[in-house]
C-alpha cells in the first residue's frame, strides 16, 4: 500500500544526481528501479515508496558531503540501519534520498576497563554483546531483532528488549552519539562522562527516528554479565490472572531480570518452529528471570515462585542450565517470525499500558479481534507494560488490511485512554502518524515540530515521519470523532 | 483550569508581551547553582502535592512545588525511593527544582541519574501554553524526549507544573566499607570492580581513603564484602548524607568554603586530575570535585583532556559571570541550544541566563 506523505518537495532530480555523482563512486549510488526496490519499505512491509536514489556512504566526510549537497538542493533524507523498523520509519520518501549507514559496520573499540564500546552506526546489536563477551560484559538492550538490527537504528528508535525492565531502554545505555546535522556539520551528544553541558540532547537523539541528525558513531555502555540467569515459566489456565500475576510480581517488590507474556495462539505459533518445549495447553505464560550470584537467584526464584503461585499459576517450569534457559527465550524471542509463518501477513501493535490494566486490555484485543473477525497473537513485555498483538491478516483478502488496521488503531487508542501510550519502543514512523493525535493535542504537536526545526529548520531529514502535520491531525479527529480522543491533563 | 495555573499563564502572557522575565523558582536550595538569573520571581510552592502515587506501577505523579522530603517519605513509607539520591541542598527543595536542577547523588553510577526516571513532564511553555509530554508508563517513544529534556535545563524551556517519576523498591541489605588508599589505586580498583558482577552502589574517595557502599539482595552483599575486604563501618548512613548534601568537612568545613567548588564530570578511566587544592571523587571515579583558585580556563581544559566537562559550581558570582558557570558549548551545539529556546520559550520569558549568558 502506498502511504500517503502529506509532506512533498518540489525536487530537482538532476541536480541532486549530479552532485551525488561528484560526492560518491558509482557503486556506492543507486539509481535504477531494480537496485532501488529491496529499500522500498522496512519490517512494516505493509507500506512502501520507491527513493529517488539510495546512496551508500562508507566514511563521515562522504555523509557529511551528502548532507550538505541535499541541504543546498532541499532534497530529503532518510537514514536507514537494517530495516528492521516495524513502522516504518526507514521507508523511502519518493523525493528523497535513502541514507544507508550500512557500510558503517566496523568495531571501534571495546574498553573493558570503562566498561564502553565505540562502534558504528551499521553494527547490529547482537555483535556488540559478542564483541564484549571475552571480558565478561554484555550490550544489556537486547530487542528480539538484535542479530539483524543495528546500533544506528536502536539508538533511532530506543529500542527496548526482554531485559530492559532491569537493565534500561538503549537512552539508559549510551553515553555519547556522534553525528551529522542536515547542514553537514559534525555534532556530538553526550561525552564519555556521565553527563554533559547544558540541556541534554542525547535524551532527545534517543527516539528521534531519524529526524533529527545522522548518527554515524555511537558509545555504549557494557554491563557485566550477572554470575547466573534463571528463567521461571509459569504457566496459566486463563490469560488475565496471567495479566494479574505480573503486577503481583512488582508489588511484591521484585524487579526480574525480564518479566514477559505469551498467550495460547502465541505459543502455538512459536512451539513448531523453535521447540522451545512450552506447555501447548496452557492459555498464557509468563517468562520471569533472576540474575545475580547464585545464592542470590535460589532466593529470588523462591520468592517469584511463592508469588506467582498465589497469583494462580498452574505449574512452574524453571531452566536447570544456560542452555534451556536461552532456549525458553529463544521461543519468546522469535514470536514474531513464527508468527509471519502461519499467516500471510501480520501488524504489530506496540501500545504500552500501566501494568495493572493487562488484563482489561486483553478481554478488550479479545473483543476486537471478534468484532473484526481477524486472528490476533498476544505477545507482552508485560513487566514494562509494553504490548505486541500480532493482527493477523492476508493482504490479498480485499478489505482485510483497512480491518487489520482499524483494529490495530482501536489497541492503540485504547491504550491511550487507559493512561498509556501509542508507541513503547517501535517508533511511531508512519505506522501511528494518524493515531498520534489521539495522544497529543494541536499544541502540543505544534511544539514538537518547532523541536524539530531547532535541528533541521528545512524539515528534510525523514520528512513527514513520527509527528503528523496539523493538517493530519485535524483529519483523524475529524475521522474518528472527538470520543478517540483523550483530551489533556492527561497524567 | 486551575486558578493557580491560570494566574501564571496570565503572568507569562503579560512578561512576554512586555518583554519581561521570570525567575522560576521552588525551594531556592539551589539558587546558587548555574549563573544569577533576571526577572521577577515566580514561586512554584504554592502548586504542590503528590496527584498519584501507585507503588505496584512504580510510579508516582507530584507537582512541581511539592516539597522533595514530602515526596520521598510518602515513597519511604511504602518501601521505595527516588534510587538516584538527588540532593536537596535544603529543607525546602522541590520536585520541580530537582528535575530542572538535574543532580543526583552517591547512587548516580549505579542506578542511573534524575533523567533516568523521569517518565512525564506537564508544563507551561513561554507562550503560556499547558502541553503534556511523556506519562506514566516505562516505555514511551511517542514523540520527542520532551520530559527526559526538562532534566537539567534549568528551567530556561517553561515552568513544568508536574512532574511523573519512575520509582523503585528499596534495596533489601546495605553495607559500607573503607579502603586505606591512595587516589590512583583507588581509581583503578573502581574500575576494575565495576566490570563485574558486584553490588557497587556508591563510592568516595577523599584524603587516602576510599569508602565503598554496598547495596542489593542480602546475599549478594554478602558475598561481596567477602570477595572485597576492607573494614566495614557502622552507621554509615550519615557519612553518605554529608556527601550527598555536601555537609561532609571537604564541601562545607571553615577552611575551605571561601574557594571556588568546581565539578568535573569525566570518564570514569581519567587518570588523578592534578589541582592546587583538595579533591574528592565520586561515581566510581566519573565525578571529580575540585576545590581551589585555579583559572577557569585551566580547569576546564583538564576536564576537556579526561572526556567531560566542567560546572563552576559554587563561587563568588563574579567569578561566575567572568568564567560562566557551565561549560562552554561547541558552536553547533550552542545553535541548537539557542534554537530550542526558541522553540519553547520564543520571548525569553524563563531564566534568562541562568545556564548561558545567551539565553
Ligand atoms: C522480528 C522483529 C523483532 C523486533 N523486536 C524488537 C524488540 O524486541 N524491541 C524493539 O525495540 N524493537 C524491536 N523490533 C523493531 C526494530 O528491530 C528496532 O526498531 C530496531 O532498532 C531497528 O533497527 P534497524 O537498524 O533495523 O533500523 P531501521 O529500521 O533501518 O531504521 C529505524 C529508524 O531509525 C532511523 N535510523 C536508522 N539508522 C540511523 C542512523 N544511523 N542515523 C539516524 N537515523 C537512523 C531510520 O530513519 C528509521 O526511522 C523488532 C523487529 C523485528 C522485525
Amino acid at each position: 500500500m502506498a502511504f500517503a506523505n502529506d509532506v512533498r518537495f518540489a525536487v530537482n532530480r538532476s541536480a541532486t544526481l549530479e552532485r551525488l555523482r561528484e560526492i560518491l563512486p558509482p557503486h556506492l549510488l543507486l539509481v535504477e528501479e531494480e537496485e532501488l526496490r529491496p529499500y522500498e519499505c522496512d519490517g512494516l512491509t505493509a507500506y512502501r515508496a520507491l527513493p529517488m536514489f539510495v546512496v551508500l556512504p562508507e566514511t563521515e566526510s562522504q555523509v557529511a558531503e551528502i548532507l550538505r549537497a541535499c541541504y543546498a538542493l532541499g532534497t530529503p533524507v532518510v537514514p536507514r540501519g537494517a530495516a528492521t523498523g516495524l513502522s516504518g520509519g526507514a521507508m523511502p520518501h519518493e523525493d528523497g534520498v535513502v541514507m544507508s549507514l550500512a557500510k558503517f559496520k566496523k568495531i571501534l573499540r571495546i574498553d573493558p576497563v570503562s566498561r564502553t564500546a565505540i562502534v558504528q552506526p551499521g553494527v547490529r546489536n547482537l555483535a556488540v554483546s559478542e564483541a564484549a563477551a571475552p571480558h565478561g560484559l554484555y550490550y544489556a538492550p537486547d530487542p528480539s531483532s538484535q542479530i539483524a538490527c543495528t546500533i544506528g537504528g536502536n539508538v533511532a528508535e530506543n529500542s527496548g528488549g526482554v531485559h530492559c525492565l532491569k537493565y534500561g531502554l538503549t537512552v539508559h545505555n549510551v553515553l555519547k552519539v556522534r553525528g551529522f546535522t542536515i547542514e553537514g556539520e559534525a555534532v556530538e551528544f553526550g561525552a564519555d562522562a556521565l553527563d554533559s553541558a547544558g540541556l541534554d540532547l542525547l535524551a532527545l537523539i534517543n527516539g528521534s527516528e531519524g529526524l533529527l541528525a545522522v548518527i554515524t558513531e555511537v558509545t555504549v555502555k557494557l554491563t557485566p554479565k550477572p554470575e547466573l540467569a534463571q528463567v521461571v515459566l509459569a504457566y496459566f489456565d486463563d490469560v488475565q490472572k496471567a495479566g494479574n500475576a505480573v503486577a503481583d510480581v512488582i508489588a511484591a517488590g521484585i524487579i526480574p531480570g525480564g518479566l514477559e507474556m505469551m498467550d495460547k495462539p502465541a505459543t502455538h505459533a512459536v512451539e513448531p518452529y523453535v521447540k522451545a518445549g512450552y506447555d501447548l495447553d496452557a492459555e498464557a505464560v509468563l517468562l520471569c528471570e533472576s540474575d545475580g550470584t547464585p545464592i542470590e537467584v535460589a532466593e529470588e526464584i523462591e520468592r517469584m515462585k511463592a508469588v506467582l503461585e498465589k497469583s494462580g499459576a498452574t505449574s512452574l517450569v524453571v531452566s536447570q542450565s544456560e542452555a534451556e534457559r536461552l532456549r525458553f527465550w529463544a521461543g519468546r524471542k522469535a514470536a514474531f517470525p513464527a508468527v509471519g509463518r502461519i499467516t500471510p501477513d501480520y501488524l504489530c501493535m506496540d501500545g504500552t499500558i500501566p501494568r495493572k490494566r493487562l488484563a482489561e486490555m486483553l478481554e478488550a484485543i479479545a473483543d476486537l479481534g471478534a468484532k473484526y473477525g481477524l486472528r490476533c497473537a498476544n505477545v507482552f513485555h508485560a513487566g514494562d507494560g509494553n504490548l505486541h498483538p500480532l493482527i493477523m491478516y492476508d493482504a490479498n483478502q480485499p478489505g482485510e488490511l483497512e480491518r487489520a488496521t482499524a483494529f490495530g488503531g482501536e489497541i492503540l487508542e485504547l491504550s491511550v485512554k487507559l493512561g498509556g501510550t501509542v508507541t513503547g519502543e517501535h517508533g511511531v514512523g508512519v505506522e501511528k502518524i494518524d493515531v498520534m493525535a489521539a495522544q497529543f493535542t494541536p499544541a502540543e504537536i505544534a511544539a514538537f515540530h518547532r523541536l524539530k526545526a531547532a535541528f533541521d529548520g528545512k524539515g528534510l531529514l525523514n520528512p513527514g515521519k513520527g509527528i503528523p502535520t496539523l493538517a493530519r491531525c485535524r483529519e483523524y479527529t475529524q475521522t474518528r470523532g472527538a470520543a478517540a480522543v483523550t483530551p489533556p491533563p492527561r497524567f | 483550569m486551575d486558578a493557580q495555573l491560570k494566574e501564571w499563564i496570565g503572568r507569562i502572557h503579560d512578561a512576554a508581551k512586555a518583554g519581561q522575565q521570570l525567575r522560576i523558582r521552588g525551594g531556592g536550595s539551589k539558587d546558587f547553582y548555574g549563573l544569577p538569573s533576571a526577572g521577577d520571581v515566580l514561586d512554584t510552592t504554592s502548586w504542590r502535592g503528590i496527584v498519584s502515587y501507585e507503588p505496584t506501577e512504580l510510579v508516582v505523579v507530584a507537582r512541581a512545588g511539592t516539597p522533595l522530603a514530602e515526596l520521598e517519605a510518602t515513597l519511604r513509607e511504602k518501601g521505595q525511593c527516588l534510587p538516584f539520591e538527588p540532593p536537596h541542598f535544603g529543607s525546602g527543595a522541590t520536585v520541580g527544582g530537582m528535575v530542572a536542577a538535574g543532580l543526583s547523588g552517591p547512587r548516580r553510577s549505579a542506578v542511573g541519574a534524575v533523567r533516568d526516571y523521569v517518565l512525564g513532564v506537564k508544563m507551561l511553555d513561554g507562550n503560556g501554553e499547558l502541553l503534556a509530554f511523556g506519562g506514566q508508563v516505562m516505555k514511551n517513544v511517542a514523540g520527542y524526549d520532551v520530559p527526559r529534556l526538562m532534566a537539567g535545563s534549568l528551567g530556561t524551556l517553561g515552568l513544568m507544573t508536574e512532574i511523573s517519576l519512575k520509582v523503585l523498591p528499596l534495596p533489601p541489605a546495605g553495607m559500607t566499607l573503607r579502603f586505606a588508599m591512595s587516589e590512583t589505586d583507588a581509581l583503578k580498583k573502581l574500575n576494575a570492580w565495576g566490570g563485574q558482577p558486584l553490588p557497587i552502589a556508591a563510592s568516595v574517595w577523599h584524603d587516602g581513603a576510599l569508602t565503598l557502599r554496598l547495596a542489593g539482595a542480602v546475599a549478594a552483599v554478602r558475598a561481596a564484602r567477602q570477595a572485597l575486604g576492607g573494614e566495614e563501618v557502622a552507621d554509615a548512613g550519615a557519612f553518605w548524607q554529608s556527601i550527598r548534601e555536601q555537609t561532609h568537612p571537604y564541601f562545607a568545613g571553615e577552611k575551605v568554603s571561601a574557594a571556588a567548588l568546581w565539578r568535573l564530570s569525566v570518564a570514569s578511566v581519567a587518570p588523578p586530575i592534578c589541582c592546587s587544592g583538595p579533591t574528592l571523587i565520586e561515581w566510581g571515579g566519573a565525578l571529580r570535585w575540585l576545590r581551589g583558585d585555579q583559572g577557569a580556563e585551566q580547569v576546564r581544559n583538564l576536564a576537556a583532556s579526561a572526556g567531560g566537562h566542567a560546572t563552576l559550581f559554587r563561587g563568588e558570582d563574579a567569578l561566575k559571570t567572568a568564567a560562566g558557570a557551565f561549560h562552554p558549548l561547541s558552536p553547533v551545539l550552542a545553535k541548537i541550544h539557542r534554537n530550542l529556546k526558541q522553540a519553547f520559550d520564543p520571548a525569553g520569558v524563563f531564566n534568562r541566563g541562568r545556564m548561558y549568558p545567551e539565553f
